[in-house]
């Protein structure tokens, strides 16, 4: 069948057309994504008064009264410090924890690794969130119930399965005979990860650290679960959705969004790398 | 170090720190669910499931998933093989179609909350173009079907970049020769879809969709933000038992079920995708 389309006569005419077709759907695509995030953009940046009104403008009018009053409603910048506070603990614990397994999956073989590589994908098969659950009544226990660091010890588990995996492709791309060149010229196998492959993948180590970041600032469920005071960004809004003015949850759905597009930015290069080692 | 015993060491923090805070925990919510008065029973389960919302919230969160799953799974493989064709400009349609992979489920609802509440931009739109002779509110008791597609809508657009970015991950490890063998014997492109990439994507398409169902039993926060009480879901209904009713043993059993529902799913993607030993790249 593709044989006769092939042999027609207006066959540049069919190749012009898939082409625009092509470019077309592209483009189409594209305006999915950007569209919706360019609506939140103009309701950010209007006054509260237009974001109540209708009908809306299309075009933002650059004014700050929602920003002003996001910044400005009790509780938010605490809310919006406690979720910097526990995203930084969740990067730094997942990297610590674990890149030295990632390190090991790499580089050796030994007796469990199998189990080993099954118990961090099977932590990806399961709704972790539920995890705050049992894990609240931990927490009153031990007095870390309604701490940044409690809430980190659940995110973090969501981050380590990725923080691995990163980890593990990361090592993988450093060949092992650059640490053996270094050991016969003498360095301990310490020094020669320190001065060998911590330089090569300080960059990829810094991309999963941002997407251990970004995993914490985003996640709503164990946050809304396991805070009552100290409430993180996306556990306030949660709770303030019923009855919070709509250009508070605008503006505040519009700081969640920030880290994102940048968080995307700067890991684009390691997306596609680490997923595809991860399946293999 | 002895170098046999350094690989353990190396694995044994995350081993440590997944055995206490992801299988403890797990006992723990077991324990939990099954503790009556007067030790094991089924009363939390029975009372969860018998509960009225109990059926609404179940078929809401499965039917929202039958609807968003596919559709996520044929726009990624779209965009994946339309990515991969691509020679200018290949960097900046990834950075834009993956832009919501980092963008959190509440901040999801949020925007589309913009685009579908009663002074909203669709009702703008509507009303500019002279469709609608008034504002409808869409997100009411009165128009279930739309806070439905509403969700819906939020969904796909949030979470189809994380499929997305697999799949594209991997057909890049697609040999080439294998296109132009099929190229050679005359294959057209939608064949050479069916027969090269579908079937050698197979490992991807399963850690895709895995991960992809059990997150779509975990709707939560764009349900909360766009359909408020509207359309119970599972996840909403865990947090009301936790929260608002302070009933931990519901909650506890709630969780169960949809620990139980997600772990089936995956079995059965698991099966159907089976990747035969020895043919993978």
């Amino acid at each position: 069948m593709s044989d006769t389309a092939v042999l027609l006569p207006d066959q540049g005419q069919t190749r012009k057309t898939g082409r625009w077709l092509y470019a077309a759907s592209v483009t189409l695509l594209c305006a999915w994504v950007i569209v919706p995030l360019y609506f939140l953009l103009i309701n950010t940046l209007s006054a509260p008064e237009t974001v109540n009104s209708f009908p809306k403008s299309f075009v933002p009018e650059f004014d700050l009264g929602s920003l002003t009053f996001f910044a400005g409603f009790q509780g938010m910048l605490t809310a919006l410090k406690n979720s910097i506070v526990v995203a930084f603990l969740t990067m730094v614990m997942s990297i610590l924890i674990g890149a030295p397994a990632g390190y090991a999956l790499s580089r050796f073989e030994f007796r469990g690794k199998e189990a080993f590589r099954l118990l961090i994908l099977l932590t990806r098969a399961f709704p972790l969130p539920l995890l705050a659950l049992p894990l609240a009544v931990m927490f009153i226990r031990t007095g870390l119930d309604d701490t940044a660091f409690g809430l980190a010890l659940v995110h973090t588990t969501l981050a380590i399965p990725f923080a691995v995996l990163i980890t593990f492709s990361l090592f993988s791309g450093i060949p092992v005979e650059l640490e053996e060149a270094a050991w016969t010229l003498g360095c301990t196998r310490l020094t020669a990860f320190t001065k060998v492959v911590l330089p090569l993948i300080l960059p990829g180590i810094t991309a999963s650290a941002i997407f251990a970041f970004v995993i914490s600032w985003n996640e709503v469920f164990a946050a809304a679960v396991l805070t009552i005071e100290n409430r993180t960004l996306t556990a306030f809004l949660l709770q303030t959705l019923g009855e919070a003015p709509l250009h508070l949850k605008f503006a505040g759905g519009f700081i969640l969004v920030v880290p994102a597009l940048i968080f995307i930015f700067a890991v684009r290069k390691y997306l596609f790398a680490m997923w595809g080692i991860a399946n293999r | 170090m002895n170098a046999r015993l350094l690989p353990y060491v190396l694995i044994l923090p995350v081993t440590l720190f997944l055995c206490l805070f992801f299988l403890y925990p797990f006992v723990l919510v077991a324990a939990q669910a099954f503790g009556g008065a007067d030790g094991l029973s089924l009363d939390n389960f029975r009372d969860v499931v018998s509960y009225w919302k109990f059926p609404i919230s179940l078929k809401n969160t499965m039917l929202l998933a039958a609807l968003v799953v596919p559709v996520q799974l044929a726009l990624a493989l779209l965009m994946a093989t339309m990515v991969n064709r691509m020679k200018k400009g290949r960097d900046l349609v990834l950075y834009i179609w993956t832009i919501p992979l980092g963008i959190s489920d509440l901040a999801a609802g949020i925007i589309w909350l913009a685009i579908f509440e009663q002074s909203g931009f669709l009702n703008s739109m509507m009303t500019g173009l002279g469709l609608a002779d008034g504002p409808v509110n869409f997100l009411s008791y009165q128009n279930p079907g739309m806070v439905f597609l509403a969700i819906a809508l939020a969904e796909i657009w949030r979470a189809t970049a994380i499929m997305l970015v697999i799949l594209v991950a991997g057909i890049g490890l697609i040999p080439k020769e294998y296109y132009e063998a099929a190229e050679v014997f005359g294959a057209s492109p939608w064949q050479r879809f069916l027969r090269v990439t579908l079937p050698m994507l197979r490992p991807s398409l399963q850690t895709a969709l895995i991960l992809r169902v059990v997150l779509a039993f975990e709707v939560f926060a764009v349900v909360a933000a766009l359909g408020g009480t509207v359309m119970p879901v599972l996840m909403g209904e865990i947090y009301a038992y936790q929260f608002d009713l302070q009933n931990g043993g519901a909650a506890a059993a709630m969780a169960l079920i949809v620990l139980g529902i997600s772990i089936v799913f995956t079995v059965i993607i698991l099966r159907v995708l089976r990747v035969p030993k020895g043919a993978t790249i």
